[in-house]
């Protein structure tokens, strides 16, 4: 028996599903539909055992039919429900991104605000595990760049339980990327971990040398590569974006104020990426503190290749975020 | 269970009037469109009344619609006052949507209309959505989904009435084929142009309606609505129809006879049902002129009531992007 309060070893998969459990079980209005989310118990294992906790009404399998089951979720939001639509794979909602841009972010501003689509969109995302270039986009950027959407990308366990319930109490469409692989990653949580807020940045590693501005599973290797710049004597601050609509200005301007360099890192391609956008808005709000020009590690400009060799080489690695902040706060030719 | 339709001397009226007021609203929207007051796009229903007064008027208030751009008539049938209306077309602070959303996005909360939707084939989704809601909560409701041929060609018509049927959902799927997707004729984009046999392929009942008769669409409509109110699930109407103008006021119509468009103006439902009425004498000349000077008034004081209404300030621009809460 734990008392609340108390750590339980845990992982990513597992406070997320904690989280669909809680919100099915405290709000009757909340649903959850996708492709293989029943039967098959998530394509991820992430609502294993729902469907026979749950039930048919409220865990739905849906047909491979993105635009409809997307387009459902946003009618039957607007009508008073709260559902959670799970598309597989960022991949694959390119099929529902009418539903979601022209529909979902839309209806509110084009009804003059009589109707709201508190709807919440969960999405598996990223690269890293060799399944090419059809499987492994990184998007989260792109829905970033429409106004009427939310996107949050939880990187950590506290967000992964609790980003959800959040969400759902939201009036408006909600986006949670869920990168591939942090479903494994272990960590502990507390046993009665609520609700966290869904925007706001957090800095999870201080620092005074750079700020390293990154989200989702370049947290963990931007962390690691702190680590190692330790030893170099680079002490990085690393932020968490975990909202990347709305980003947290004050949070990231801050931590250029004290460290006066910043390194954006982000799985998506470098142009025209949420990376961009970040340079911009540090260019524009945090120039006379900068030392140095804003710099990015984003993905490489190709579709995610199949060999291991070039899948790492395409995406930020610790490795190659370490350089990159070396690179940033001891440029070469120059004494630091 | 839907009360069948007296067709008595205030029905009769009712149906008339329903009609007129579309047809002398979209007459007065291709004038104002001229004189640059309404401006975009502009769908005219000119010719399609009888679809919208006999699918929209057989609802109840517990039903909820989903139409497409050219949305004028379903909105007026459902009623929004022709007021709001005619202001959402000027884009007027005091149109239905607040201005924001213009002649392609007339929503309405209180009457549940939700669109004004401008992506052909993009509301069938929604109406899904309303519909399993409705079915979740254990509702009386049914999602009446109006929408054109050109949409069956899309993915979305499939996917929709395919998930409609598999979830047996109250939904009414209403086509209102009028032959023509902006200038694409129905042989030449559909290898099945029989359209409700493709709804029968996802197994849901479907028929054929003559959409030139106001009667017949209505009495197609309140058994559709039986059916799914007693749990048959989706239901599938084809009203075959015609506009008598242009897809859009930017359209040389290049693309269709003009003989064909004289040979379905013989068939106008107003008029065809205006001279029933009078030769079965359940409405006399009088009522039919009382009518469309009534209607003509009421077109005129919307004019006035778009006129007289305020733009809103600019300073307000993002509002509604986000919501602060969800409205009750």
């Amino acid at each position: 028996m734990t008392t609340a309060g108390a750590l339980q070893k845990t992982t990513y998969r597992e406070a997320v599903k904690q989280a669909i459990r809680e919100a099915l079980k405290r709000d009757e209005r909340v649903f959850l539909m996708g492709e293989d989310v029943g039967r098959y118990g998530g394509c991820y294992a992430v609502t294993k055992g729902l469907l026979q906790e749950f039930g048919e009404e409220r865990i739905r399998d849906t047909p491979l039919s993105e635009s409809a089951f997307v387009g459902a979720g946003i009618g039957a939001a607007m009508a008073g429900m709260r559902p959670i639509v799970e598309i597989m794979t960022v991949n694959f909602s390119l099929l529902a991104l009418d539903q979601i841009v022209n529909n979902a972010a839309t209806i509110p501003h084009m009804s003059g605000g009589q109707f709201a689509v508190p709807l919440v969109i969960r999405m598996a995302t990223g690269a890293g595990r060799q399944l090419a270039a059809q499987h492994s986009h990184s998007l989260e950027g792109w829905y970033a760049h429409i106004p009427g959407l939310k996107v949050v990308a939880p990187a950590t366990l506290e967000d992964a339980r609790g980003m959800l319930w959040s969400a759902l109490q939201d009036p408006n469409p909600v986006l949670i990327f869920e990168h591939v692989n942090l479903y494994n990653m272990e960590g502990e949580l507390a046993a009665d971990a609520g609700p966290v807020p869904l925007s706001g940045a957090a800095v999870r590693r201080p620092g005074r040398d750079l700020s390293v501005i990154t989200y989702g599973a370049s947290l963990h290797k931007s962390l690691a590569a702190a680590e190692r710049l330790a030893t170099d004597g680079i002490e990085a601050e690393v932020i968490d974006l975990r909202s990347l609509r709305p980003l947290d200005d004050t949070t990231i301007m801050a931590s250029v104020a004290r460290t006066r360099r910043a390194l954006i890192v982000d799985e998506g391609w470098r142009s025209g990426g949420i990376s961009a956008e970040i340079c911009a808005r540090v260019a524009e709000q945090a120039f006379y503190d900068l030392d140095a020009p804003p710099a990015r590690l984003c993905g490489a400009e190709v579709p995610i290749p199949y060999p291991k060799h070039l899948e790492d080489a395409a995406i930020p690695q610790a490795e190659t975020i370490r350089a990159a902040a070396l690179e940033l706060v001891r440029p070469q030719g120059r004494t630091a | 269970m839907t009360t069948k339709p007296h067709l008595n001397r205030d029905h009769a009226r009712h149906l008339l009037r329903q009609m007129l007021r579309i047809r002398l609203f979209e007459e007065k929207c291709a004038e104002l469109y001229t004189q640059q007051k309404i401006r975009g796009f502009l769908h005219l229903y000119i010719g399609e009344e009888a679809n919208a007064v006999g699918v929209v008027g057989a609802l109840s208030a517990d039903d909820s619609i989903v139409a497409t751009y050219r949305e004028h008539g379903h909105a007026l049938a459902r009623g929004i006052a022709m007021g709001p209306l005619m202001a959402e077309m000027y884009g007027k602070s005091n149109g239905a949507s607040r201005g924001r959303g213009g002649s392609m996005h007339i929503f309405d909360r209180p009457t549940r209309f939700y669109g004004g939707n401008a992506i052909v084939g993009g509301g069938l989704p929604l109406a899904v959505g309303l519909g399993l809601a409705e079915k979740m909560r254990k509702g009386p409701g049914v999602a009446a989904c109006l929408f054109g041929e050109g949409a069956v060609a899309e993915g979305e018509f499939h996917e929709s009435l395919n998930l409609a049927a598999l979830w047996k959902l109250p939904v009414l799927f209403v086509c209102e084929n009028n032959l023509y997707a902006m200038g694409s004729a129905i042989e030449r984009t559909e290898s099945e142009t029989d359209i409700h046999r493709k709804a029968e392929a996802y197994r849901i009942d479907s028929h054929r309606v003559d959409g030139m008769d106001v009667v017949a669409v209505e009495a197609a409509t309140r058994k559709a609505l039986d059916l799914i109110r007693a749990g048959a699930g989706p239901q599938f109407l084809e009203c075959m129809t015609y506009r008598f103008r242009a897809h859009s006021m930017f359209d040389a119509q290049l693309y269709r006879d003009k003989t064909e468009v004289e040979r379905w103006k013989d068939r106008d439902p107003i008029k065809r049902f205006g001279d029933w009425a009078l030769a079965s004498g359940l409405l006399h000349k009088e009522d039919i002129e009382l009518l469309e000077k009534q209607a003509s008034a009421e077109v005129e004081a919307a004019v006035a009531f778009a006129e007289g209404g305020a733009w809103e300030p600019v300073a307000d621009l993002c509002r509604y992007t986000l919501m602060d809460a969800v409205p009750t």
